[in-house]
């Protein structure tokens, strides 16, 4: 390609020109992510808005519902700390969730080497039927895990979640740690054993560091699912001071045909902001362990 | 998605040494797989087998002793209309949220690999809807689609598209509550469906997508012929995991709905926990519940199909 001369002057309209469209797409980012976070998050800001109106306010169909028409109050939200067992809830959610992603990544990071790694011919059927297992979803099961639960005595009690999530759980992190395993080379763990680590060690010494990103990946997946869980609990525990927060919640405040508006506005809020919180910051790490996992092939 | 392996021809000292770790390298492979082999095989693959012989059974919350029924609780079903209506609406709701999960997901991903400032605030919004417990964020949705108080109408009415007084009713008609229930389901999934998707899209070298800028290839022609064949396998992915979620949820329709309007928004997972474990009909329920594993098998391997056949090519 011919270099042409430019003039000053063409320069500087190519120069306004660039600058226009540069400013143009910049306005158009800004737009499309303040979008973005309402399409998402409208709701919570409006349940943050409504955890703290009268009942007078909010009852009143004519009223703005975006903003206070009388004075703010708090008492729906300190009614939540005082006449319900809120804490309880989230206590069990936080400590069932834990627990469970725990015992999934016992189970699964070693069953994720043992298929990904350590060629066995049953290796490839193994991981399909793993995969399945995923198919088969808690609507299926809940119906026999509730007899299952009832034979191991655990009915009525948070811990039946323990033992069940799992099922959740186990299944979708083995499949993608196997994806996050291979993407680590195999000379790391191949040198290690040269320098004398037995293969469990080079297992825990250089291929768990390496795939890291891929571990938070699944923790962070696997804790989401774990609160999340709806249908398990529903159909298991029925006693208030066992639930967790997604049955525990309605149950206290839903009454009947009363709902207590303000507080269950605020239970949600409060539950969502420190997951997504932590999740956020996680954020990079999952990515990029879905990247290394999912994508290189 | 890991197809491809590429296997290195081994050097003869590393054979040597593999040969002598091969017995304990089969060893250890048991070791590590035992435990999630175990546990399974005794809370999914019994369980499974249960729910099957539950569903040829007489078994029931008042009579929990097991009688064989045979085929009654499968006649049973199908002579409920009721049973072809959450079957229909399954599909619906599941294929019009998963095209829906992928494409809004393929846009919020696009925004959020964008540069900008405050990105760390607008990523903590978006991931809201998919990390807050499911049950908690729909009763949000449950005030916001109210029949008197609902936020919406409010907007509706003061742009002037409803009237004084008016209301939409989004649960109480049968297509609305139909499609309240599948915005609600979206709106849950797309950030999770965004967060696979930015994977995909941070994965591509850097270095064609700007060789294509230099070659003078516009943003769309970019978009269309470098981008989504690149992040296809991802959008599989994505569109897997929105599938599995959708086609075995029940949370959104049971909150919002409970099945109702006249079960025009039943799905089959809602209307077996409905049979087996509200009704007490344990055996009717289990037959419902059946009849989900053939179809999410079948969409599990027709998508996994697409994804071979796209990295194949």
């Amino acid at each position: 390609m011919a270099i042409q001369p430019v003039t000053a002057e063409q320069a500087a309209a190519l120069r306004r020109r660039y600058t226009r469209r540069h400013v143009a797409a910049r306005v158009g980012v800004y737009l499309a992510a303040i979008l973005a976070a309402l399409f998402c998050a409208g709701p919570f800001i409006w349940s943050a808005i409504t955890a703290f109106k009268q009942n007078r306010d909010l009852y009143n169909p004519e009223n703005n519902p975006f903003v206070f028409n009388r004075p703010a109050t708090p008492d729906h939200v300190t009614y939540l700390f005082t006449d319900t067992s809120f804490l309880t809830f989230a206590w069990n959610t936080l400590w069932v969730g834990v627990l469970v992603v725990l015992i999934t990544l016992l189970f699964a990071l070693p069953a994720a080497y043992a298929l990904a790694r350590l060629d066995r011919p049953w290796s490839g059927p193994l991981g399909i039927g793993i995969f399945l297992v995923y198919l088969i979803p808690p609507s299926l099961l809940f119906l026999s895990l509730s007899r299952v639960v009832v034979g191991v005595g655990l009915q009525d009690s948070t811990w039946s979640m323990v033992l069940v999530y799992p099922t959740i759980t186990i299944p979708v992190s083995v499949w993608l740690l196997m994806g996050f395993l291979r993407a680590v080379p195999k000379d790391v763990e191949e040198q290690a054993m040269v320098d004398g680590h037995s293969r469990l060690g080079a297992f825990l010494r250089a291929v768990v560091p390496l795939a890291f990103p891929g571990i938070v990946a699944v923790v962070v997946f696997a804790f989401t699912l774990t609160a999340s869980e709806f249908i398990y609990t529903l159909a298991f525990v029925s006693p208030p001071g066992q639930m967790p927060v997604s049955t525990g919640v309605p149950t206290q405040l839903i009454r009947g045909d009363v709902f207590f508006w303000q507080s269950l506005q605020a239970a949600t809020v409060l539950v969502a902001v420190p997951i997504a919180f932590v999740f956020n910051l996680f954020l990079d790490r999952f990515i990029a362990g879905f990247t290394q996992g999912a994508v290189k092939g | 998605m890991t197809v491809t392996d590429q296997r290195v021809e081994p050097t003869p000292v590393k054979e040597l040494a593999r040969r002598t770790l091969a017995d304990r390298e089969g060893a250890l492979a048991w070791l590590f797989l035992l435990p999630s082999v175990v546990y399974i095989i005794a809370l999914v693959a019994i369980p499974f087998g249960l729910a099957i012989a539950f569903a040829f059974s007489d078994v029931s919350a008042g009579d929990p002793s097991f009688d064989w029924a045979g085929m009654v609780n499968f006649a049973r079903a199908f002579d409920d209309p009721v049973f072809w209506r959450s079957l229909g609406n399954t599909f619906v709701f599941t294929g019009v949220s998963m095209v829906f999960i992928v494409l809004l997901g393929k846009v919020l991903a696009n925004i959020l690999v964008a540069d900008f400032r405050g990105k760390w605030v607008v990523r903590f919004l978006v991931l809201l809807p998919w990390t807050t417990p499911v049950a908690l964020s729909s009763i949000s949705w449950l005030w916001l689609l109210d029949s008197i108080y609902s936020p919406i109408d409010w907007v509706l009415r003061a742009v002037g598209l409803l009237g004084k007084g008016e209301n939409m009713v989004w649960l109480g008609e049968p297509g609305l509550a139909m499609t309240s229930v599948i915005a609600v389901h979206v709106w849950r999934l797309v950030p999770l469906a965004a967060v696979i998707l930015m994977a995909g899209l941070v994965a591509i070298p850097r270095d064609i997508d700007e060789a294509a800028k230099v070659d003078g290839a516009g943003y769309w022609r970019r978009m269309l012929e470098i981008t989504i064949p690149l992040v296809a396998p991802v959008i599989a992915v994505s569109a897997l995991f929105g599938a599995i979620f959708t086609f075995t949820d029940m949370a959104v329709v049971r909150v919002l709905t409970r099945g109702g309007p006249n079960d025009a928004t039943q799905v089959l997972s809602s209307w077996a926990f409905y049979r087996g474990i509200d009704g007490g009909d344990v055996a009717g329920g289990a037959a419902v519940a059946l009849f989900l594993f053939p179809l999410l098998l079948a969409v599990a391997v027709g998508i996994l199909r697409v994804v071979r056949r796209i990295e194949v090519d």
